[in-house]
């Protein structure tokens, strides 16, 4: 099977995501398609790193599980005390940082 | 000996110091030190110029080193003093006219509460001109300058409680200021040129300097000249400088300051010998002051103020004679000393008389005084007839010679100065004859003062009348002592040069043709105001008549064209100011605050609008990458 199916899937998901990220409210969902950016973006490296023959992409991959693990502690903490706090987890409802 | 030359300056410094500062305990002694200290400084005047004579003539300058005033790497301004010949006759002048004056004051101020201040002032002045004349450098003549600036302020403006004094002292000082600026631009060209401003090396090194910076050198001395001396178009300020008291007059605005200008340029022969055509305006400065200053004295009828107007007009002929180059530089100088012997005697006189006429100054008030006042009448008279240029009179020998070197300049402009100066020893003849007949001679015109009171004109006392015939000796017999064996030149020849010139009409001739214009003049005078009695309230005059009582326009033109032009220009940078830079300031700024408000909306608060200009600009981003690959 050629590589290049995997690209296609990652363009998916990452469209997926990209979509997710513009369209949906609620902020756990928002969240959740940045992950699926995220795991698109490491299918790419890997597929990638196939391609070439070496482990650069891979050993990306793994950096931005890290990034992302470290992202969800934070992100979910922050989504835990804005709902907390405004009993809603739109993030249209926390617009209060603009001029 | 040259260990004597600074005690010229202390003693009359010192006075001022004790009695500026002393308070009213020496109200009742006061007068008495600072003529005393004034004497004083005569008497050192006398001892060095004794001793000058004693050595040969190129011997004869006397310099002391006091201490370095501003010693800096590369400016070095030095007190130091420099004691020539043309210092020495400076010296004698304000030394010995200074001390005569100091005692006249003594009567004259009598009842006034500040005598002790005004001897105080008359003291500073003293120590400031002679620093003026004995600095052996243009710094220090600069602060001497400036003192006497500052003492003429103080003493112009004395009875500060009249709005006229006070206004008249500001108005001298802010004239003077613009010459001042002159003097201090000079003063910085020299250091720039010359790498020092002392007199020696400027004056030596002129010979290795180009013309033009010579000719910027002199113009902004002439500058200054104007300024101090009250010539055209710097004049305005002396008319009004008679406001102060009359041996103030007679001291500063006669016989010493005024003629500082002339000092400068002489003392700079070297630079305008160098710069023809700064000589040139000199020469017109002198010219057409001479002619401006008499025209005034003829319609003044203030004493003080016609005198001022001769003044201006006699200092005219220093300025022309000075500017002839070293054809006249002796005669300039000369003329300086002998009219002030016989200016100062002729303000002396006009103060003599105020005194006895319970201070009225209008001459068509006056009239039949010289059988009232007799000492007064021949003091002036004497002072009339020298300044006049009467044959034998002190007067007679100094113009003449001035008349004569300005028709030895030769070519067209040897004559035109010649004429010049003969026209305008016509028109002295005439304002001179003219303040004679209305003060003392006619029918009375006396009228009663502002308390009702009529005048009871008495001569004065003794300590004013003394100097005035002292100073009438000199006025009688000071030309004659001067030009026999041509004593003056020989005195100052070694100084300030001397060149015959090319006289096209022989000195009889100019000497025949003075004595005429002077008749005439007189003889004007007569006919108009001796043989017909003269009106108690002025006429209203011919349009020159009217012109020259409002000293030729001279306020008017200072108030049209630099007060108006100054408030236009004024008004139009800032209007420039308003539209222009504000406008550019406040454009930039609102312009800056527009975009911003339109480009704050985007900041919404909204994640997901932040998310959409991501998403697009990062599609932009990569669209334009993919292209330029493309291309």
């Amino acid at each position: 099977m050629s590589p290049v199916n995997y690209l296609y899937l990652a363009a998916l998901l990452f469209t997926i995501g990209a979509v997710g990220v513009l369209i949906r409210r609620n902020a756990i969902v928002v969240f959740m398609c940045i992950e699926l950016m995220l795991n698109a973006c490491n299918l790419a490296l890997v597929a990638f790193s196939r391609m070439h023959g070496n482990l650069d992409g891979q050993i990306i991959a793994f950096f931005t599980m890290v990034v992302a693990a470290a992202e969800v502690v934070v992100g979910l903490a922050i989504i835990v005390s804005l709902f907390r706090s405004r009993h809603s987890a739109s993030v249209d409802d926390a617009s209060l940082m603009k001029l | 000996m040259e260990n004597l030359i600074a005690l010229l300056v202390a003693a009359p410094l010192l006075g001022a110091a004790v009695l500026l500062c002393g308070g009213r305990r020496l109200d009742r002694s006061g007068h008495w030190l600072g003529t005393v200290l004034a004497a004083a400084s005569f008497v050192i005047g006398v001892v060095l110029f004794l001793d000058m004579l004693g050595r040969s003539a190129d011997d004869r300058a006397l310099h002391q080193h006091l201490f370095s005033w501003i010693p800096v790497e590369g400016f070095q301004a030095d007190i130091a003093f420099q004691l020539d010949q043309l210092s020495m006759t400076f010296v004698l002048l304000i030394t010995g006219v200074g001390t005569l004056i100091h005692v006249y004051s003594i009567a004259y101020m009598e009842h006034d509460e500040r005598r002790r201040r005004f001897f105080g002032y008359l003291n500073l002045f003293l120590a400031a001109m002679l620093l003026l004349v004995i600095a052996d450098n243009y710094l220090l003549l600069y602060f001497g300058w400036e003192g006497v600036g500052l003492a003429s302020y103080l003493l112009i403006g004395f009875w500060q409680h009249k709005p006229s004094a006070a206004t008249a002292a500001k108005k001298a000082f802010l004239v003077n200021r613009v010459g001042d600026i002159g003097l201090s631009i000079a003063i910085m060209l020299m250091f720039t040129t010359f790498g020092t401003f002392a007199f020696g090396p400027v004056l030596s090194s002129v010979g290795e300097t180009g013309e033009g910076t010579l000719t910027a050198i002199g113009l902004m001395l002439l500058l200054a000249a104007c300024g101090k001396s009250a010539q055209v178009p710097l004049q305005s300020w002396l008319g009004d400088a008679m406001e102060g008291p009359t041996p103030v007059s007679a001291l500063i605005h006669a016989a010493t300051m005024v003629t500082a200008g002339v000092y400068l340029i002489v003392r700079s022969g070297a630079i305008f010998n160098a710069a023809p055509n700064a000589q040139l305006a000199v020469v017109v400065v002198g010219a057409v002051t001479l002619l401006f200053g008499a025209i005034v004295g003829c319609a003044k009828d203030d004493i003080k103020k016609a005198l001022a107007g001769s003044t201006m007009s006699q200092i005219g002929y220093m300025i022309l004679a000075a500017g002839l180059g070293p054809i006249g530089y002796v005669f300039a100088i000369m003329h300086l000393v002998t009219h002030g012997f016989f200016k100062a005697g002729l303000f002396l006189g006009a103060g003599s008389v105020m005194h006895g006429m319970n201070d009225e100054v209008d001459m068509r008030k006056y009239g039949g005084l010289r059988t009232y006042m007799p000492v007064t009448f021949v003091t002036f008279g004497l002072g009339y007839l020298a300044i006049i240029g009467f044959p034998g009179l002190s007067g007679f020998f100094s113009k003449d010679k001035i008349i004569e070197s300005a028709f030895a300049k030769g070519g067209a402009e040897g004559w035109i100065l010649g004429g010049v100066a003969l026209l305008g020893a016509a028109i002295t003849a005439f304002y001179m004859t003219r303040v004679m007949l209305m003060t003392f001679f006619g029918e009375k015109r006396w009228q009663p003062d502002a308390e009702g009171q009529p005048p009871h004109p008495h001569e004065s006392p003794k300590s004013m009348t003394i100097p005035m015939v002292i100073l009438a000796f000199g006025s009688v017999f000071a030309g004659g002592f001067f030009s026999i064996g041509d004593r003056f030149l020989n005195w100052l020849e070694p100084v300030t040069g001397y060149d015959h010139g090319h006289a096209p009409i022989s000195a009889a001739t100019v000497t025949g043709a003075t004595v005429v214009v002077l008749l005439i003049g007189v003889f004007l005078a007569w006919a108009m105001y001796g043989r017909r009695p003269v009106p108690v309230t002025a006429p209203r005059g011919s349009l020159l008549t009217r012109a020259a009582r409002r000293d030729l326009l001279q306020d008017d033109f200072n108030h049209v064209v630099l007060v108006r032009g100054g408030e236009h220009l004024t008004r139009s940078l800032v209007y420039v100011d308003h539209t222009l830079v504000d406008g550019v300031v406040n454009g930039t700024a609102a312009s800056v605050g527009g975009l911003s408000g339109r480009l704050r909306k985007l900041q919404n608060g909204y994640a997901r609008s932040y998310a959409v200009s991501m998403f697009g600009g990062t599609a932009v981003l990569i669209a334009v990458t993919l292209l330029m690959r493309a291309v």
